[in-house]
């Protein structure tokens, strides 16, 4: 009987472990089902990682190590190579491997780690035909950075999310010629310093507003067609262009991967595609919490690490056995401008001094209040200068304001504030 | 000199050659694309049809009705994924309501089991997704769902272990008259035989005409699909379709033999014999006809669109019949042509006996097949399969639980897949959600390990469709 089972040797189990181990839980296990520790970071091999963490930059790579390390401390056990194909609401974990074939483990808690897919062509019904040479831009990061091979030498990359962005500047140095990176909304969905740091630096042009609407190529992409959407991001006839190209690659967003936590039958969020979670990243089930990308999508791994430190921590106090919750419950709501908030769900008498809440907005936003609020009283505000849906939001709410919140609700807004 | 040749190995022509594979026989099958069941068998819509839409008397009613209970028996000994799920034919008016009618009768006439008309509270009872605005539905018990590529791939896989030739790349350019038999030049050189089947599916005319005078047209009609995630796979538990109209079956929303969804499809009339892309209209059009029978669908959960050419003909009926002394004609199979295949072999070879072929029963014939599927095994025959062997307990495909051991069967198959596309239409990996985007750079490496290859020389799916350019650290483009 395990104590705590990880599922998921990514950024967020590497450090939910470490967290649970440092807190007093000692049966601990890992399970990864890649070869090697570390998840998507290992093929991230671009720098920019543990700016917030580590104070310094570092890449992919290297930022898993550091907490492979620390593991390496601690007596977690490691079960690479290992595919959790099932978890029952008792906490039973079914694994196979060809190490040790199918087992099924007992724990005494779980911690989701399995982080998020790419969404594929098929999630956005891109037209034309379908040959090769059409690539979501992780896996072409994974043949590309991992493998040594290349993909393609005319790419025209669809999506402007963080790893096309960081794809264009990654095949661009390898020897391609990257055509146009194309996003259907007016914004684009990655981190400002990677629209610099990656398209205009390389003279990359990017083309908002746009789509691709049409592919042609039998046996292997020869031409795209891309097109200007109006405000219902229809294509506008007679805006088309053309590329000549042998590659397409799509960033079009992820999706968290709850394969798993639906067969346990854990509440899940539309608006996060996770699971709903409380303030310490427990799920619907008493037990089993989840932490990093499979519960939201993060753009920096610095606050993967922070949110699964947190999970860790509430596994071990739950091992430790706290008195179950009987106080009220604050439910979050997301008001104009925001997409989703996490927590979605608070327990007072689970805080200590802070709520810690993290949300995207929907739109570019210029000077703007985030405006909190109970019912239809304002509790608190934070001004920010600029907003972008590309970056993920984080606000602190002290207990002693929540406390004041009698209507049981929060919403989150975001308010607009005129230039003088 | 061989006795038959095949052309074509879509599921007419790999039908064909199980049965042929029978008897004592040298048979050799031609197929222009890589793989077998590479184009129309591939892109359909997976079902095997009852039979009550063929008018009475023809060849179609006769060959779906017996081609759907053959189906169903071959695929359990193939091992092939099939699901006799019934289906409904919806309506949604009053002359819908007759055609419904119609329907009946013909299925009465054409000896479709268990056939009935339903109320529309009963259908809803059965299948409460359906629309509010559904007046009645005609049930069809027998009608079923079933992988096609992996019945025309286990029908070719056993003609080819039972001793039939398969040659691949091999499309055929020209055919000759020659001494007691036919000379077919092909991209891969000159065969000779005695008896030619001509499955060429879309191009079947085209063959016809090497060998005969004109006769019949094939246009391509194009239908357009959506594939939905298995969170969508039990919206329904029957075939659902609309009333048929002139471009045939219409619409229909089912789970599919995998427990996806499957939603399409129209009905394009194209001039390209090889233009299976998408369109925004065709899907478009798809969504809107879609939701009539079934509104609630979550569309947003699509993981595949496609797109399938049928080869329609200008007669309301398959053509089967003698085009020159030693040459029979499998063209014009549409719909229900994966329903009606194995019925349409037999049918072939019947003609081919009073064209002249001697068929002797081969003493050791093997017509039965058997394979790994790990996800569908109990805990216990995963272990011990993984004790065997260690490569079962090595998950290459996360989304549909897909082993090394599997991919490793299907690359050592008696019809080795030469392309990523073809392993996944043999072991299932890189169907699911994720697309392939996990498992595939892992199965192009188990692909040229095994195959001794450079990845480069991997291919996505047909000639010519390469995945990777080269190596990585060759330096600069002088274009940038």
């Amino acid at each position: 009987m395990y104590d705590l089972i990880v599922i998921g040797g990514g950024p967020a189990g590497l450090a939910a472990a470490c967290s649970a181990w440092e807190n007093g839980v000692r049966k601990i296990a890992i399970i990864e089902r890649d070869k090697e520790l570390g998840g998507i970071l290992n093929q991230c091999i671009h720098n920019g990682f543990g700016l917030h963490y580590f104070k310094e930059e570092l890449t992919g790579p290297e930022y898993a190590g550091r907490f492979i390390d620390m593991l390496k401390s601690t007596g977690v056990q490691v079960k690479t190579d290992t595919m959790v194909l099932n978890v029952t609401e008792e906490k039973e974990v079914h694994v196979v491997s060809a190490a040790e074939g199918y087992q099924v483990l007992k724990a005494k808690s779980i911690l989701l780690a399995m982080g998020c897919r790419e969404r594929t062509r098929g999630a956005i019904s891109i037209p034309g035909s379908r040959p090769a040479g059409i690539f979501t831009a992780g896996a072409a990061q994974r043949y590309v950075n991992m493998e040594g091979h290349m993909v393609g030498k005319r790419i025209v990359i669809l999506g402007s999310g963080d790893i096309g962005l960081i794809m264009a500047r990654r095949m661009t140095l390898e020897g391609a010629t990257v055509l146009a990176c194309v996003e259907l909304m007016p914004y684009s969905g990655g981190l400002n310093r990677n629209i610099v740091q990656c398209l205009q630096d390389y003279n990359i042009p990017l083309y908002l507003s746009h789509t691709i609407t049409d592919i042609k190529g039998r046996a292997r992409v020869r031409q795209v067609t891309i097109a200007q959407v109006d405000e219902q991001r229809r294509p506008i006839a007679g805006t088309e262009k053309t590329f000549d190209c042998d590659t397409i690659l799509l960033s079009v967003g992820l999706i968290p991967e709850n394969e798993l936590s639906k067969k346990v039958g854990i509440q899940l969020d539309r608006r996060t595609n996770g699971p709903v979670v409380f303030e310490n990243m427990e799920t619907s089930i008493s037990g089993i919490f989840a932490c990093g990308n499979v519960v939201h999508v993060h753009d920096l791994v610095d606050f993967v690490t922070a949110e699964s430190q947190r999970a860790g921590k509430a596994a071990a106090q739950y091992l430790a056995g706290g008195a179950p919750s009987t106080g009220p419950v604050l439910e979050l709501h997301n008001g104009d401008g925001v997409t989703y908030t996490v927590p979605q769900k608070i327990r007072l008498e689970h805080l200590e001094k802070n709520a810690e809440i993290f949300f995207r907005v929907n739109r570019i936003c210029g000077k703007s209040e985030i405006c909190v609020t109970s019912g239809a009283e304002l509790i608190t505000r934070f001004p920010r200068e600029h907003l972008a849906p590309g970056e993920m939001e984080h606000i602190v709410l002290p207990k002693q304001l929540l406390q004041k919140c009698n209507s049981g609700n929060i919403t989150v807004s975001i308010k607009e504030v005129p230039n003088d | 000199m061989y006795d038959v040749a095949i052309i074509g190995c879509g599921i007419t022509g790999a039908a064909a050659a199980y049965e042929l594979s029978r008897y004592q026989l040298n048979t050799v099958v031609l197929e222009k694309e890589n793989d077998v069941c590479d184009a129309t068998t591939k892109a359909n819509s997976a079902i095997i049809h009852a039979g009550y839409d063929p008018l009475p008397g023809t060849l179609m009613a006769k060959l779906n009705v017996e081609g759907a209970a053959l189906a169903k028996e071959l695929c359990h000994s193939l091992d092939v994924p099939y699901k006799q799920i019934g289906s409904l034919v919806l309506a949604f008016s009053e002359s819908e309501q007759n055609t419904l009618h119609t329907l009946y009768e013909r299925g009465v006439q054409n000896s479709v089991p268990g056939i009935r008309l339903l109320s529309a509270e009963e259908v809803r009872a059965m299948e409460p997704a359906v629309s509010e605005q559904v007046t009645g539905a005609l049930y069809a018990p027998s009608a079923g769902v079933v992988s096609p590529w992996e019945y025309g791939i286990a029908l070719a896989e056993t003609a080819v272990r039972n001793g039939v030739e398969l040659k691949r790349s091999s499309e055929v350019r020209s055919i000759k008259r020659i001494e007691n038999g036919w000379r077919i030049s092909t991209a891969k050189g000159d065969v000779e035989a005695k008896y030619i089947i001509n499955a060429a599916g879309l191009n079947s005319a085209a063959v016809h005409n090497m060998a005969a005078e004109p006769k019949f047209h094939i246009e391509p009609v194009k239908g357009e699909y959506y594939l939905l995630d298995k969170s969508e796979g039990s919206r329904v538990s029957h075939i659902i379709f609309q009333c048929p109209n002139e471009d045939g079956k219409g619409v229909l929303v089912s789970p599919t033999v995998h427990g996806n969804l499957i939603v399409g499809p129209n009905a394009q009339h194209v001039e390209d014999y090889t233009d299976v892309s998408n369109t925004a209209q065709g899907l478009q059009f798809v969504k809107q006809a879609a939701v009539r029978s079934v509104p609630s669908i979550v569309f947003r959960d699509n993981i595949r669109n496609f797109a399938g050419l049928r080869a329609t003909s200008e007669k309301d009926d398959f053509i089967i019949e003698i085009a020159a002394p030693g040459f029979v004609d499998l063209a014009g199979i549409k719909s229900p042509g994966l329903s009606a295949a194995p019925a349409i072999a037999k049918y072939a070879v019947e003609l081919l006996r009073k064209e002249g072929l001697v068929t002797v029963n081969k003493s050791c014939w093997n017509g039965s097949r058997k394979k790994v599927r790990f996800a569908s095994l109990s805990p216990e025959k995963k272990n011990e399969l993984i004790r065997q062997n260690p490569a079962y307990g090595r998950i290459i495909c996360r989304c549909e639980t897909i082993t090394e051991g599997e991919i490793l069967d299907a690359l050592h198959s008696p019809i080795p897949p030469c392309s990523l596309d073809g392993v996944k239409r043999r072991a299932g990996n890189g169907m699911g959600r994720c697309q392939g985007g996990f498992c595939g750079p892992r199965v192009l490496d188990i692909m040229a390990r095994e195959y001794r290859v450079t990845p480069e020389e991997i291919l996505q799916d047909v000639d010519g469709s390469y995945i990777l350019v080269g190596e990585t650290k060759q330096g600069g483009n002088a274009d940038v």
